[in-house]
């Protein structure tokens, strides 16, 4: 035990404030440092983005101030909302992103929960070994899945290169190992109490997951729905390689095959293509950030 | 409502046995209290009525039906757990109903049974809310309220009271009494803490290591313990321990404490001691209220001596006192008036014909 002694002729408390908070201030002062330099970091790109999809052609190449637009025109989204091509590799990009985003939370909700609740033989192995395929990197597994799919193709006839579903057998490579993790922990997270009083209250495993796991991890889906979606979205490698076509390529394969002729780059259709791309995803995690914050589990147990 | 058996029931993990085999007849509507340190092994008992542990030997009888591997929502129980396990996206009223949801009861019969459990507990301007909203003794209540709905053959209690502050668990405490006053189903309750066992029990079971130290009434076990780890478990300041030698002088039989504490046993305890081996490791258990202050006129069976107090605690109707008997450390109550004061002397009385002898080597009481 210390004792606290107390001398009356020294300011203490008034010190003791104003070092505190000399401390905030400077610890605010850094922050706002390191945040400014990180959002204009992250924030010159769309915005240079957004002013070159704002140019005409003539425009971008003649020799001003890139950073100011003097003849402001709509006529590359004209262009590009008006070309079915363009269009159709949006089409592509959503139908692929909405399937893979079904599929993943169908098989990885469920896995998550027997793996993190079920306790089996060998689940926290499985468990291990759901992560660690996550870490092989796609770059390694493009050229074998080619050469898979190739060969299931000359077997059984059912042509899966060059078509946008064979997409929604890639994509969830990437995201159900993630999506699965996240859920994993998640679900760890719901007091064990929680899923003993439902089984007693008649539930089945099942209904377990259905009306207490799912709706408690809420926030947990959500989550991992907008990583599922985001991969998907932004999937470049894959739909590059086994898709050639212009009717069956998504949109970040379909803007750098179509919009580069050659060598000739069509930048203002090219950065508004991509600006009409990422507004997806950012309306997506605009209206389920709240959902996603929100702290759904409070109140269950004590506290 | 229904009796509960368990019949030899054993409980191993991998090599820890945690349950021991244990014997245990609950009868209808019978409000039974599991007590005993943590890692005795009664939540695990508790767990294994409930059916969320599978058992490893013996059997576990419900209404007559062997349940060993019945699944817990096929017993017909409801339990109550130490952190509520409210379901937290529904409101009260939807977590009371879950169960009566799950088996499809026409919504009339929910709603009945609803408001009478949440008139019952008083929780009837609650039902709308969410668990978030309440405060720790509301979400317990409508934990038993979620058991009550159900109507089961047994409620099980699993510490239900160890997350509210005093003065709360008091309160819940004569609430449980009076719901099980009113719906006398069979209860099994989980505690560590004696004073909810005594004041709650019809039977209290006190386990240790696993096994069954003890089954009685509360009275029986405060009165009449079997064992040391029993007599030391109930009561609060807990029973004395004093070592102590049986004498026998001028033909009676004497109890000596020290070398200058010796006192004559009352006839009845005499006579009951009369076959113990002089020999014997023995201990004396006299609980703090059968050491007094001296009165003036003596009662057969009460012997005084004077000692030097160590430390003295006020507790306002009484005095608590602590002073050391051959290396002991033994603790009375005394009258606030008896002027007992730190490091001061006192003539004391004890009360023989409320002592218990001990074998300290088994711990059985004599």
């Amino acid at each position: 035990m210390t004792t606290v002694t107390i001398d009356k002729t020294a300011p203490t408390r008034k010190v003791k404030y104003g070092s505190m908070s000399r401390d905030r201030t400077w610890a605010l002062r850094w922050s706002y440092f390191f945040l400014a330099i990180f959002a204009i970091f992250s924030l010159t790109p769309p915005i240079y983005m957004l002013i070159t999809s704002l140019k005409s052609s003539a425009e971008i190449s003649a020799a001003t101030n890139p950073w100011w637009v003097f003849h402001p025109t709509l006529e590359n989204y004209v262009g590009l909302l008006t070309s079915n091509q363009f269009l159709r590799f949006f089409w592509n990009s959503a139908i692929v992103s909405i399937f893979v985003v079904t599929i993943t939370m169908l098989i990885s909700v469920p896995a998550a929960f027997a793996l993190a609740r079920m306790r089996f033989w060998g689940s926290t192995v499985l468990a291990t070994g759901v992560f660690l395929t996550y870490l092989i990197p796609e770059t390694l597994l493009f050229i074998p899945l080619f050469k898979m799919f190739a060969v299931i193709g000359d077997w059984s006839g059912i042509q899966l290169i060059n078509r946008w579903y064979v997409l929604l057998i890639l994509y969830p490579t990437l995201t159900v190992p993630f999506c699965t993790w996240i859920m994993i922990g998640y679900f760890a997270s719901i007091p064990k109490e929680l899923d003993e009083a439902a089984i007693i209250d008649g539930a089945s495993w099942f209904q377990t997951l259905t009306r207490i796991f799912i709706p408690v991890a809420f926030p947990g889906i959500i989550a991992a729905t907008i990583f599922a979606f985001t991969v998907s979205w932004a999937q470049f490698l894959y739909p590059l390689v086994f898709t050639t076509s212009t009717d069956q390529l998504v949109m970040p394969v379909g803007i750098i095959t179509t919009l580069i002729k050659g060598d000739v780059f069509n930048w203002g259709q090219i950065m508004t293509g991509a600006l009409l791309g990422a507004a997806p995803p950012l309306i997506i995690y605009a209206f389920l950030m709240d959902y996603y914050i929100a702290g759904l589990t409070a109140g269950a147990t004590k506290g | 409502m229904a009796d509960v058996t368990l019949r030899k029931v054993v409980k191993r993990y991998d090599e820890v046995e945690a349950v021991r085999g244990i014997d245990l007849d609950i009868a209808d509507h019978e409000f039974v209290v599991l007590v005993g340190p943590s890692g005795c092994g009664k939540s695990t008992t508790l767990r294994m009525i409930a059916g969320l542990e599978n058992i490893t030997d013996g059997d576990i009888m419900i209404g007559g039906d062997v349940v060993n591997d019945v699944p817990p929502k096929d017993r017909d129980i409801a339990m109550v757990f130490q952190n509520y396990a409210l379901y937290p996206h529904m409101t009260v009223a939807e977590n009371m109903s879950f169960g009566l949801r799950l088996k499809r009861y026409p919504k009339a019969e929910i709603k009945t049974r609803i408001d009478e459990a949440a008139r019952m507990l008083d929780i009837v301007e609650l039902v709308d809310r969410k668990p978030k909203q309440l405060s720790g003794g509301q979400r317990q209540r409508v934990a038993m309220g979620r058991a009550i709905v159900r109507n089961p053959k047994v409620f099980l209690f699993d510490e239900p009271l160890s997350n509210l502050d005093a003065k709360l668990r008091v309160q819940m405490r004569i609430e449980i009494k009076k719901v099980h006053q009113k719906v006398r189903t069979t209860t099994v309750y989980v505690t560590h803490d004696q004073v909810e066992a005594m004041t709650l029990a019809d039977r209290v079971v006190v386990m240790n290591h696993g096994r069954i130290e003890q089954i009685g009434t509360p009275n029986e076990l405060y009165h009449k313990p079997a064992t040391k780890f029993v007599a030391s478990f109930i009561g609060s300041p807990a029973m004395n321990f004093i070592p102590c030698r049986l004498e026998d002088l001028a033909g009676k039989l004497h109890i000596r404490l020290t070398d200058r504490v010796v006192f004559p046993l009352p006839p009845a305890r005499a006579a009951r001691y009369q076959g113990v081996p002089r020999t014997d490791k023995l201990v004396l258990g006299l609980r703090p209220e059968h050491i007094t202050e001296a009165k003036p006129h003596s009662e057969p069976g009460v012997e005084t001596f004077d000692t030097v107090l160590d430390v003295t605690e006020p507790m306002g109707m009484e005095t608590l006192i602590y002073f050391t008997l051959e290396g002991a450390q033994v603790c009375g109550r005394v009258n606030p008036n008896a002027g007992a004061r730190d490091g001061g002397p006192l003539r004391l009385a004890v009360d023989l014909n409320n002592m218990h002898l001990l074998n300290e080597v088994t711990g059985v009481v004599l």
